[in-house]
């Protein structure tokens, strides 16, 4: 931190959960950052949500318990919250407010950003258009993520979102020579996870040596909640730097949203704010939206920023305010299936609402596959076909279907078990593809509205095992 | 100038002690680096102002200060072909990636001007006073402001060029003032520009998509909404229109919505070509970007300005359509500031008066003869976001009540990758019937027979593939069973559209209509062989369907021949059934 710029002795009046209130006699400004300094000497971090004429309001980012407001001293930063940040940020391990967890030497601080950062100005954006592999072919078949884009997992309690989570950290990768030529790194961010999950993440990516492409940030359960509000913009302003400063391509992995948001409703709750849907606060749109938004490239710079947002929907519900917010921000979702999880298909993407809006953007001629737009479009049709035929199934039988619904039902279950279960292995985007042609084999070709001749001859008709070449 | 002292601040609203008077909706600056407000509410001793800007570092004892009018834009040859935020302040200088408060408006611009007026000429409001170049191919006019009493010219410049802030005539007003009239103007942003008259309008908007133009069109000067879930394609939906609408003019305005997709606006609009100019679509656009993570106030702001941007293109005789992504984030913008004034919260929290500032938005669309007497026209398309995809929240009921056409989006629909998603059962167009004579004029004498006939198969669809589930669809009767496979025909060849594909991203109206009776043909055909004993699925397994069923995608526009073919093939192919049937019938 920064030289206070003014310190106040003896102006705390009140103090209510989160919130601390001051006697305004200081010359402050909203949104500046405070240190509290107890009698007993302790030291929490603030910051200044609301101001009038007679006193200041402090969020206080550090747990309360134990503040006396005799003896207290404030100290006025004079500025926003600011993240200090410099060379040897990869490897290492932070709590929500970014100190050191690792028992490292502090960072070299060679920058110090605003942790809420600048909204990007549209006309400076590079629109999004470079594939990323993450490993899964539900995603990079049929979903396909490019550099710069947010898509979100929405998963629910007790799915395997942790280990999917980890699973993309540890084995995304840039296609061809890319990643050693530009660099490629991960920065994750627990946001009010269990202890456990946490030292899992930890040990996970220690194991599989992700982690020294990595920078962690772990804000646990047992953490305040106005810290949990922080810890995603701690690891964004880290994300940020490394892209936009070291010219990185960076992926950040932010589980689990669903806490941010409960503890957005907690503050606002103690703020007395009039509440929205739920209860959850009316500007939690713009607010998940200064967090989502920091995806992205910036036209004339090297680096990208990627976010693979996890959140779990309360009770599965996709309507919920927090999948719902969202989804109408990220640029499509990819969502879990219990149904598919209990089958023991890995990972449990349930396709047909899952959705990746820059998809078209990043794949097809020059990008991955010439053919892969109309291979994943037939596969998406066909899908959709072979769920209606099972429900007809379900009440008529199967004996009282056609023989090509038959074929269809067929289809589906193939496709579950052979391209969208995958196991523990990653594939790559060929082995993706390849899965996908075969699948569509049982078809009849006729049927096939969405592929051309000369897709269905090539890659249907002529049975001789191939590999895609990728262009 | 009045001032004003800061005693509270909470986001983006503040409270302030006047000293002298300020006016409601009048624009204010704030501190050092004149954040620009406007002033919500005014009480003898207190003013409350809503900030455009991110506020951070503000504090009480802080100065506001009035500018004496009304929140206003800048209106001038400079806005075409740019990109702007909420409040017309250009965002194009990426010499600074980032948004920051206080950024000023546009310096002023050099035009060529060439007068269409001489001294001595009487002018009244709105008249033109001479053309003006941008270098973008669309010539625009210099108009007498609307809110100036018109006179007699006593000065005009020579053609050349000219700061598009200073003056270049001067007229003798009738009240004996002698007033000075440059390439731009300010308008408040709240108030409508005046017209003549508001005419009827017969004419469709055309868009190139075959579901709305043939099914749901939109009339010029009429208004559209599409509302429908996150993921179900309304900002693509909106922008493959933005792309192929003949309109002379588009107003995008993003409101509230993601960043990359105004920057993929931005590319695909510089790189595609508007098909009636050849010359790039974006020159033929204002983009007014507010997106989601841009200060939350502007984002209410920006729906005006950009239908005040509309109506001044409108007042140069053109037809413009603006389109607002999405109408429901400007609903929220507003649901957020009332809740900071401790509004009486109505329904879902949105304030009470939320329906009547929609009806205000919507009325002004219109067709028009303009002051000057040329004809323009804004058309408005709104896409609306209800929060979980339901229909039967606020602000989709209130749009509902307003709107000419309605394109509700289909999750379903949108999960099996089938766009537009725009249900037919679910949208509606109370234009069509006025349209149909445009329709008849151009060539389509039977427009208005096969969308009643499209419609009504789309309808039976449905209801049939109800029963499907519960009795299998083999046991039913052959006629439903080719009911079903026309309306495959009509929904796969015919409504979806891949606004990806280069031959089916846009349908000119003679392509729909070729596409329309060709289908026509098939269903017409395809009952007269299930009369004669041939099974649905017979037909369906004819080559020739396929081919139908592919045709948006394989024959390119203007590929007239191709479609004879295939039209040839599909009666030969029909001829054919028909007397293998009566054979085998007679054998």
């Amino acid at each position: 931190m920064t030289y206070a710029r003014l310190v106040g002795e003896e102006i705390a009046n009140r103090a209510e959960g989160p919130l601390l209130f001051l006697s305004r006699s200081l010359d402050v400004g909203l949104n500046e950052a405070v240190e509290v300094e107890g009698a007993d000497g302790s030291v929490r971090l603030g910051r200044i949500a609301a101001l009038d004429e007679d006193s200041i309001t402090v969020e206080m980012l550090d747990d309360t318990a134990g503040l006396a407001l005799q003896g207290t001293r404030v100290r006025f930063f004079g500025e926003p919250l600011r993240f200090h940040v410099g060379p040897g940020l990869l490897g290492r391990v932070f709590n929500g407010i970014g100190k050191p967890l690792d028992g490292g030497p502090p960072l070299a601080a060679e920058h110090a950003y605003r942790v809420d950062g600048l909204p990007i100005k549209p006309t400076a954006r590079e629109a999004p258009s470079e594939f990323l592999e993450t490993g899964f072919t539900a995603i990079d078949l049929m979903n396909s993520l490019v550099r710069g884009q947010k898509l979100p997992l929405f998963s629910g309690g007790g799915l395997p979102h942790d280990r999917i989570a980890v699973d993309i950290a540890c084995n995304a990768r840039l296609p061809g020579d890319t990643q050693e030529a530009e660099g490629f790194a991960i920065v994750f961010a627990g946001i009010g996870i269990p202890h456990d999950s946490a030292e899992f993440f930890r040990e996970e990516m220690e194991k599989s040596g992700a982690l020294a492409r990595t920078v962690l940030f772990l804000n646990l359960a047992s953490d305040s909640s106005a810290q949990r509000l922080l810890a995603p913009r701690f690891a964004l302003t880290a994300a940020e730097y490394l892209a936009f400063v070291e010219g990185m391509h960076v992926l950040v992995i932010l589980t689990d949203l669903t806490n941010y948001c409960e503890a957005l409703r907690e503050v606002s709750a103690s703020r007395g704010e009039v509440p929205s849907r739920k209860g959850y606060p009316g500007y939690m749109y713009s607010d998940l939206a200064t967090l989502y938004e920091r995806a992205g490239r910036i036209r004339g710079k090297p680096g990208s920023v990627t976010q693979v947002p996890i959140l779990t929907m309360p009770n599965d519900d996709i309507t919920h305010p927090i999948p719902d917010l969202t989804g109408y921000i990220t640029e499509g979702q990819i969502v879990l299936d219990r149904d598919l999880h209990r089958r023991d298909i890995y990972p449990p993407i349930r396709l047909l609402p899952s959705l990746s809006r820059l998809m078209k953007d990043g794949i097809g001629k020059g990008r991955t596959h010439a053919d892969h737009p109309a291979l994943a479009a037939q596969l998406y049709a066909s899908y959709s076909q072979a769920q209606q035929t099972r429900v007809l199934a379900g009440v008529v039988g199967e004996d009282g279907l056609s023989e090509d619904d038959r074929k269809l039902l067929i289809f589906g279950d193939n496709f579950e078990q052979k391209v969208i279960h995958q196991g523990v292995d990653a594939r790559t985007l060929e082995e993706s593809l390849a899965a996908g042609w075969s699948a569509l084999r049982g078809l009849p070709a006729g049927e096939l509205h969405r592929l051309d001749d000369r897709q269905i001859r090539e890659h249907l008709l002529d049975r001789a095992p191939r590999r895609e070449p990728v262009s | 100038m009045s001032t004003a002292e800061t005693t509270w601040i909470s986001g983006p609203v503040l409270r302030a002690r006047p000293d002298g008077a300020f006016r409601l909706r009048e624009s204010v600056t704030v501190g050092d680096q004149a954040l620009l407000g406007e002033v919500i509410r005014i009480a003898r001793d207190e003013i409350t102002v809503q900030l455009y800007e991110d506020t951070s570092g503000l504090r009480p004892g802080i100065e506001v200060t009035g500018s004496g009018r009304l929140l206003s834009i800048r209106l001038g040859p400079a806005i075409l072909a740019g990109i702007f935020d909420g409040l017309l302040r250009p965002i194009a200088d990426i010499a600074d990636p980032y948004v920051k408060p206080g950024m000023q408006v546009q310096p002023a611009r050099r035009f060529h001007f060439t007068p269409s007026v001489c001294v001595g000429d009487t002018l009244m409001p709105g008249a033109a006073i001479g053309e003006v170049a941008n270098g973008t191919g669309i010539a625009q006019r210099c108009l007498v402001p609307a809110d100036l009493s018109g006179g007699r010219v006593t000065a005009i410049a020579d053609p050349g060029e000219y700061p598009d802030d200073q003056p270049i005539c001067w007229i003798d007003a009738a009240d004996g003032r002698n007033l000075a009239i440059a390439m731009t103007h300010e308008w408040p942003v709240r108030v409508p520009r005046p017209v003549q008259a508001r005419l009827p309008s017969d004419e469709p908007m055309l868009t190139g998509q075959r579901v709305i133009d043939c099914l749901f069109p939109v009339a010029r000067g009429g208004t559209g909404a599409i509302p429908g879930g996150f993921g179900t394609g309304k900002t693509v939906l909106l922008e493959t229109v933005g792309k192929w609408c003949n309109a002379d003019v588009i107003v995008y305005v993003g409101c509230g919505e993601r960043g990359n997709e105004m920057a993929g606006l931005l590319a695909e609009f510089s790189e595609l070509e508007d098909p009636r100019s050849g010359r790039p679509l974006l020159e033929r656009t204002v983009v007014i970007a507010n997106t989601s993570n841009m200060p939350v106030s502007a984002r209410e702001a920006s729906i005006y300005t950009g239908i005040t941007v509309a109506e001044y293109f409108r007042d140069q005789g053109m037809n413009v359509t603006l389109m607002a992504d999405s109408t429901s984030r400007w609903a929220e913008a507003l649901r957020e500031v009332s809740g900071r004034l401790g509004e009486l919260p109505g329904e879902a929290g949105y304030p009470a008066y939320l329906s009547s500032r929609l009806a205000d938005f919507y009325e002004r669309a219109a067709r028009v003869r303009t002051l000057g007497g040329e004809i323009g026209s804004v058309t408005l398309l709104g896409a609306v976001s209800p929060p979980s995809g339901d229909f039967s929240e606020p602000v989709t009921t209130h749009t509902r009540r307003y709107v000419g056409s309605l394109w509700g989006l289909d999750a379903k629909r949108a999960q099996a990758r089938f766009y537009p998603a725009i249900h037919p059962l679910q949208s509606y167009s109370l234009v069509a019937g006025n349209l149909a004579r445009w329709w008849h004029t151009a060539g389509c004498t039977r427009w208005q027979e096969l969308r009643r006939r499209f419609l009504t198969l789309l309808e039976d669809e449905a209801r049939l593939e109800r029963m499907a589930r519960i009795i299998g669809r083999d046991a039913m009767p052959a006629r439903q069973r080719l009911v079903l496979i026309c309306a495959q025909l009509v929904n796969e060849c015919f409504l979806r559209q891949s606004a990806y594909s280069m031959n089916d991203r846009y349908a000119s109206p003679s392509r729909q209509a070729v596409m329309m009776r060709l289908i026509g043909s098939f269903i017409e055909g395809s009952e007269r062989l299930l009369d004669a004993g041939v099974a649905p699925e017979a037909i369906r397994d004819q080559p020739v369907f396929r081919r139908l069923m592919r045709m948006g995608e394989e024959i390119e526009e203007g590929d007239w021949e191709a479609f004879s073919a295939l039209d040839q093939e599909l009666t030969a192919t029909i001829r054919r059934l028909i007397n293998e049937a009566r054979e085998g019938g007679g054998g």
